[in-house]
């Protein structure tokens, strides 16, 4: 396959819109391939990794468009080019006349404020190495800030944090991929009714699935505070999870507070049950994948998204939803009987990193231990992502996958891509996918989705077995996407729909049990029917 | 404690929120939906792209 690299100079374009350009290429002219990447540092190292790198690039700037193209015909790589340079082109501001110069949007943060007088928070989503000066800027126009860059280093997140407490505000990140201020979703939220639980929570995705939840069960939402998935280390010190949580006592709509976090440092994790006992109303604390802790007083601790979900109802003065313990086994019954024994693990294929983590944790609870490329403590890493042996669940959204390249949330090629390739392992029984509905996600998920489910399922069967797939959509009825649409779509695709990361988790780990003991039991029989 | 002794962040969940957006201009469209007022800053990494010359301009007020 011929490779022809270029550079367009200095042109900013952020990945989702060189992503966007991507596709739209590879739609009008049928080219195999195109990468379009900003000439930094770490997009050049992946493009090394993929032997994309090439001389032509070694000069871009961090400022400027790396453009990649590869086919087996040089017409269709030309005619790529073409599209490519057409696209840019028509996404460039105009400029030139004094109408478009006086439309012109601002080029900095001290730009943005001039406009909007009364801005009271930045939201900043640049890449990793500039984010912390872009937040450093917003605080000190006094903004708060809701950082969604991750790759920040640690030293720079506890220099901001510290920046924000001395003047007062607010630092929610980085890496904070979701959060509700006053009934407005920020980043990749979804759209929930107001109510009166308000969330606190170094997990996005563990947020967002508690809110859709809760919402699903007909309660609401006060605020979400996403404080980012390192703020609980030793080194932040928890900063703004205390922060959150002032924020919720203080906050006349909030009733009940809920917490969902990884576990905090030792320390870390004292100061907020600490103050979390101080603030005067009920608060459950889901510190997922740590070890159980029993309840006390205000304090009620909960080990799974749905259980949390379900307590902050009930605590919020409703009946407590009922739980789907049942639907699990009755699941797995009826998965089990149509797969063959060879077929033994689990694959979870997740978009989201608190349900990588939860799914681990269910898991182990019940013996099965899976590898991950985000382990839990004391469980073993992958040491390459691309390898499939035995259980496994895989973030997708971890660093390795996303560097130069839009979230799974947003971008299904590479989920789809490892669905199809587990999907020929004759080893795999299951496979779990999740399904991010809301704001800043993929505008159609299932439409990309259901069509690859069933090419899994297809080239399963043609091989002499089924596979089972079960997904979770963690949204509402209220997303842009509809959520009963796209769960329809999905499970016309063949997949079984469960109702939450938990319940997924729960169902994936009764298949494999299942299919462990079946087979433990055919072992004994083969013994059994020698011996005789 | 008194309303001017409390931290400012307490004043963001007392009005409408405003937003200034600095990266991925999807989010611009995603809060007007939402009725929200929100001015995007075209951004470009600064100080001919280097990260740690930008940090310290940002340092500096720069």
């Amino acid at each position: 396959m011929a490779i022809q690299s270029s550079i367009r100079a200095n042109l900013y374009k952020d990945s989702v819109s060189l992503m966007r350009i991507s596709q739209v290429t590879i739609a009008r002219t049928g080219v195999q391939r195109v990468t379009l990447l900003m000439g930094t540092r770490s997009n050049k190292e992946f493009l090394q990794q993929a032997g994309l790198m090439s001389p032509a690039l070694e000069s871009a700037k961090p400022g400027d468009i790396m453009i990649v193209v590869a086919d087996d015909a040089p017409d269709k790589i030309a005619a790529a080019e073409r599209e490519i340079h057409s696209q840019i082109a028509g996404e460039e501001p105009k400029g030139g006349s004094t109408e478009a110069a006086a439309e012109a949007p601002p080029r900095s943060i001290a730009g943005g404020v001039a406009i909007a007088d009364h801005a009271d928070l930045a939201l900043i989503s640049v890449p990793g190495p500039y984010a912390a000066a872009e937040a450093l800027k917003a605080l000190r126009r006094g903004l708060n800030v809701l950082l969604f860059s991750d790759s920040v280093p640690i030293e720079q997140e506890v220099a901001i944090k510290r920046v924000a407490a001395q003047k007062g505000l607010l630092v929610m990140g980085p890496d904070c991929g979701t959060a509700i201020i006053n009934g407005v979703p920020l980043g990749f939220a979804n759209v929930v009714r107001r109510g009166a639980i308000g969330l606190v929570g170094a997990s996005g995705t563990g947020l967002q699935e508690v809110m859709c939840q809760i919402h699903r069960h007909g309660h609401g939402i006060s605020q979400a505070i996403g404080t980012g998935s390192h703020d609980v280390s030793s080194e932040v010190g928890g900063i703004t999870m205390l922060q959150g949580l002032e924020l919720l006592a203080a906050d006349a709509q909030t009733k009940v507070v809920a917490i969902v976090s990884k576990p905090p440092a030792p320390d870390v994790q004292q100061r907020v049950i600490e103050r979390a006992r101080a603030i005067g109303k009920p608060v459950v604390i889901c510190f997922l994948g740590g070890e159980p802790a029993a309840s006390a007083g205000n304090v009620h601790r909960t080990s799974s998204l749905e259980e949390t979900a379900r307590q902050a109802v009930a605590l919020a003065g409703a009946r407590q939803p009922g739980s789907d313990e049942q639907s699990a086994e009755a699941l797995a019954t009826k998965v089990c009987g149509s797969l063959t024994p060879s077929q033994r693990y689990l694959r979870g294929l997740y978009s989201g990193g608190t349900f990588c983590s939860e799914a681990q944790t269910i898991w182990r609870a019940a013996g099965i231990r899976a590898r991950s490329n985000a382990p839990l403590a004391g469980a073993e890493r992958l040491a390459d992502v691309e390898e499939s042996r035995g259980h496994m669940a895989i973030d997708l959204g971890s660093d390795e996958f996303t560097v130069g390249r839009p979230h799974p949330m947003i971008d299904y090629g590479v989920r789809i891509e490892r669905l199809l390739k587990e999907a020929g392992d004759p080893t795999v029984a299951c496979i779990v996918l999740d399904v991010v509905l809301g704001y800043g996600s993929h505008p159609n998920p299932a439409e990309i989705l259901a069509p690859a489910i069933r090419r899994a399922k297809a080239a399963a069967r043609a091989q002499g077995r089924e596979l089972a797939v079960i997904c979770f959509v963690c949204g509402t009825d209220a997303d842009p996407q509809p959520y009963e649409t796209q769960k329809g779509m999905l499970a016309d695709a063949g997949a079984e729909i469960v109702g939450s990361s938990t319940s997924a988790a729960r169902a994936s780990q009764a298949i494999a049990s299942r299919m462990a003991a079946d087979d433990s039991a055919n072992g004994r029989r083969a013994m059994q029917g020698g011996e005789r | 404690m008194t309303d001017q002794d409390r931290p400012q962040y307490q004043q963001l969940l007392a009005r409408k929120v405003e937003v200034v957006n600095v990266g991925l201009e999807g989010f611009v469209k995603d809060l007007r939906d939402c009725g929200i007022d929100v001015v995007h800053v075209d951004w470009k990494p600064s100080a001919g792209g280097d990260p740690q010359m930008a940090a310290l301009l940002a340092k500096l007020g720069v």
